[in-house]
């Protein structure tokens, strides 16, 4: 199997799905520069530069995309959104229904985010939940490089606005990619590890931090399965439950702070649905409700390690 | 349905103006009797509508706004869908679920009408994009508010369809208010078409009160869009002389300024010139008004017996 990164992986979906689909076209701050290869290849029409101007860069894919073209937009850092809130929330996620269905919005907006590069909070920022909480649009966030390039795929064919965040810290980390064409449908978890005594529920960087407390715990006899939800709307409910009601046990784990995250509503579904087969109350792992920090301990010590997840597993299979 | 196409004569463009003014007198009417949900009209504003609308092809788009019920008229839209889907009934342009505020008609070619103020700007450069890359040959018309030309959205709007050589036709609707607020409040300079030269695009202010002037405008403004496939800024100054939202008293405006606008009524002042020219007799004008009085009679009787929408449309039509 060919190795790349998920830097790599996302120009790998998008040179194969812009080769498929003349109506696929990207463009962002810089997209044209750092992916020139893509320029040579499709030409400079389908892949632009813009001015640093987010509001108008996803506007503009809002237009494009509801008359018949699939813009894939790199909106850079997720803290950056801010400025293309208005056209993502209120127009790419709104004007289907509004208008009764008679447009649709099949656009992708890239954005990283996440701790690993020192950048500060005004580069760092998990604000996935926000989308999620927004209705008409998608939330994929993907752990590895063959998942990315499977899923942004799907996200490229989907009819849908999609928010698909790249996590920062696993930007450059290889990692297998099967060769040839591969697709995963949005909202299908994986089940990267399986175990019978606790589940931990995670995406993005921190389901790699889940597979390692799953490692330590297993050590100890204790044997946790690890599901990496990969798309936080749609989300895999029954994957969840079905985990849960093996276990009993639940551990959910994300970088995002705590207050209102995807946790909560994971929390909230499992407390819902399969509450008679809680053998323990259920733990939330997420970062602090604080702006994320440059220095790197501190940016470090805001992402739930290994350790803490490890810890938590214990304290509820010891109950 | 498709697109109506431009007017045959001039008194094709009265008979328009009169359909919006009896139409929004409707909605006025039947709001005030509680039967009806507020709107935003634009009163006043027709000359500005009609001249520009029916100086477009069949193929060419419309982006518009919040205070759209003049550019849908004159676009060809049915007034008993329009006012099915203000009143929130099924056979609305969208089933019910825009009210007045975002109607879009796509089959009318006008297309994401948005009232977040400037979002309209926002997407025109998408739609001419996708013009112009799918190869079709229509240009894109966004209509926007002077309040919504103080908007980042309209300089980031501008400066992009500048360098990317889009075919948009920008019309700012400059009736002189920004919901309460007097755009001599709001904004730094006195035209909005000022603006444009700093993006190097070319643009004129034309009496938006004159349908004639402003066909002739939109005109020589589109087949510039057309044959250069760059965009174009056409300013109609024009007066909002009816409140923001029905109902509205009114009682911040000026009086001195609405009289003065009043006089200058955009319908009074085109039949007057039309009965000065020989164009039309005092008996076809009163036949005209008649006409279009029992248009918007059959409309909201339509409207009227169109059902609400089942509860189970509540949660579809939100994905594809
Ligand atoms: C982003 C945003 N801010 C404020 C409003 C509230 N609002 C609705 S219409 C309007 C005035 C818009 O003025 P203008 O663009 O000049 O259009 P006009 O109503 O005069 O036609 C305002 C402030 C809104 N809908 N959207």
């Amino acid at each position: 199997m060919p190795t790349l990164t998920i830097y790599d992986a996302v120009g790998a979906a998008l040179t194969e799905e812009m080769r498929r689909d003349h109506s696929v076209i990207a463009f962002g701050e810089g997209i044209a520069t750092k992916r020139h290869e893509l320029v040579d290849e499709f030409g400079a029409l389908r892949i632009r530069n813009t001015p640093l101007a987010e509001g108008i860069i996803a506007g503009t894919a809002v237009g494009a995309a509801a008359m018949g073209l699939r813009p894939v937009v790199d909106l850079l850092f997720a803290p950056f959104l801010c400025y293309a809130m208005d056209e993502l929330v209120n127009s790419a996620g709104k004007l289907r229904y509004l208008s009764g269905g008679q447009f649709t919005f099949p656009l992708v907006t890239l954005a990283m985010t996440g701790a690993g590069w020192g950048v500060g909070a005004q580069h760092n920022h998990n604000v996935e939940a926000w989308f999620v909480h927004s209705p008409g649009l998608k939330v994929v966030m993907p752990s590895t490089p063959a998942d990315t390039k499977a899923l942004l795929k799907t996200a490229i064919r989907d009819d849908n606005p999609v928010l698909f965040f790249l996590d920062i810290g696993l930007l450059y980390q290889p990692g297998e990619v099967p060769a040839g064409e591969h697709l995963l449908a949005l909202g299908q978890a994986a089940i990267v590890r399986e175990g019978r005594d606790v589940t931990l529920v995670s995406y993005g960087k921190t389901v790699h931090h889940c597979q390692q407390a799953a490692e330590q715990l297993a050590g100890q006899g204790i044997a946790a399965e690890v599901i990496d939800l990969r798309s936080l709307k749609p989300l895999d409910e029954a994957t969840i439950l079905g985990s849960v009601k093996k276990t009993g046990r639940l551990v959910v784990v994300h970088e995002a702070n705590r207050l209102c995250g995807v946790g909560a509503e994971i929390a909230a579904l499992v407390a819902e649905q399969a509450f008679a087969d809680l053998k323990a109350p259920i733990v939330r792992l997420g970062g602090p409700d604080a702006p994320a920090a440059a220095s790197y301990p501190l940016e470090q010590a805001s992402v739930p390690s290994a350790e803490a997840i490890a810890d938590a597993a214990r304290r509820l299979c010891s109950t | 349905m498709t697109p109506k196409p431009p007017a045959k004569n001039p008194q094709q463009l009265l008979e328009q103006m009169l359909l919006i003014r009896a139409y929004e007198e409707a909605i006025v009417n039947g709001s005030a009797a509680g039967r009806m949900p507020g709107t935003c009209t634009s009163v006043g504003q027709e000359a500005a509508a009609v001249g520009v609308v029916n100086a477009l092809a069949p193929e060419d788009l419309i982006l518009t706004n919040h205070r759209s019920a003049g550019h849908l008229l004159a676009r060809g839209a049915d007034p008993g869908r329009l006012l099915a889907e203000v009143m929130g009934r099924r056979d609305g342009y969208c089933k019910g679920k825009s009210g007045s505020l975002h109607i879009s008609a796509k089959e009318l070619g006008v297309v994401l009408t948005s009232t977040i103020v400037g979002a309209e700007l926002s997407m025109a450069p998408g739609v001419a994009l996708a013009q112009s890359m799918l190869g079709r040959p229509g240009i894109v018309v966004c209509f926007f508010g002077d309040g919504a030309a103080c908007e980042g959205s309209f300089h980031e709007s501008l400066n992009l369809a500048a360098l990317w050589n889009l075919p948009i036709l920008y019309v700012c609707e400059n009736n002189h208010w920004q919901a309460f607020v007097h755009r001599r409040e709001a904004m730094s300079r006195e035209h909005v078409a000022d603006w444009a030269a700093s993006y190097g695009i070319p643009a004129r202010t034309v009496d938006g009160n004159d349908v004639f002037a402003v066909l002739e405008a939109a005109q020589a403004a589109a087949a510039q869009v057309r044959e250069s496939q760059r965009p174009y800024l056409l300013e109609t100054l024009t007066y909002r002389t009816r409140g923001h939202l029905e109902p509205d008293d009114q009682g911040y405006v000026d009086k001195a300024e609405l009289a003065a606008w009043l006089a200058r009524d955009p319908i009074a002042t085109g039949r007057d010139r039309l009965i000065a020219d020989g164009q039309l007799s005092p008996a076809q004008a009163a036949t005209m008004a008649d006409k279009v009085a029992s248009h918007i009679a059959v409309a909201q009787a339509f409207a009227e017996a169109s059902p609400f929408p089942a509860a189970d449309e509540l949660t579809r039509d939100v994905y594809a």
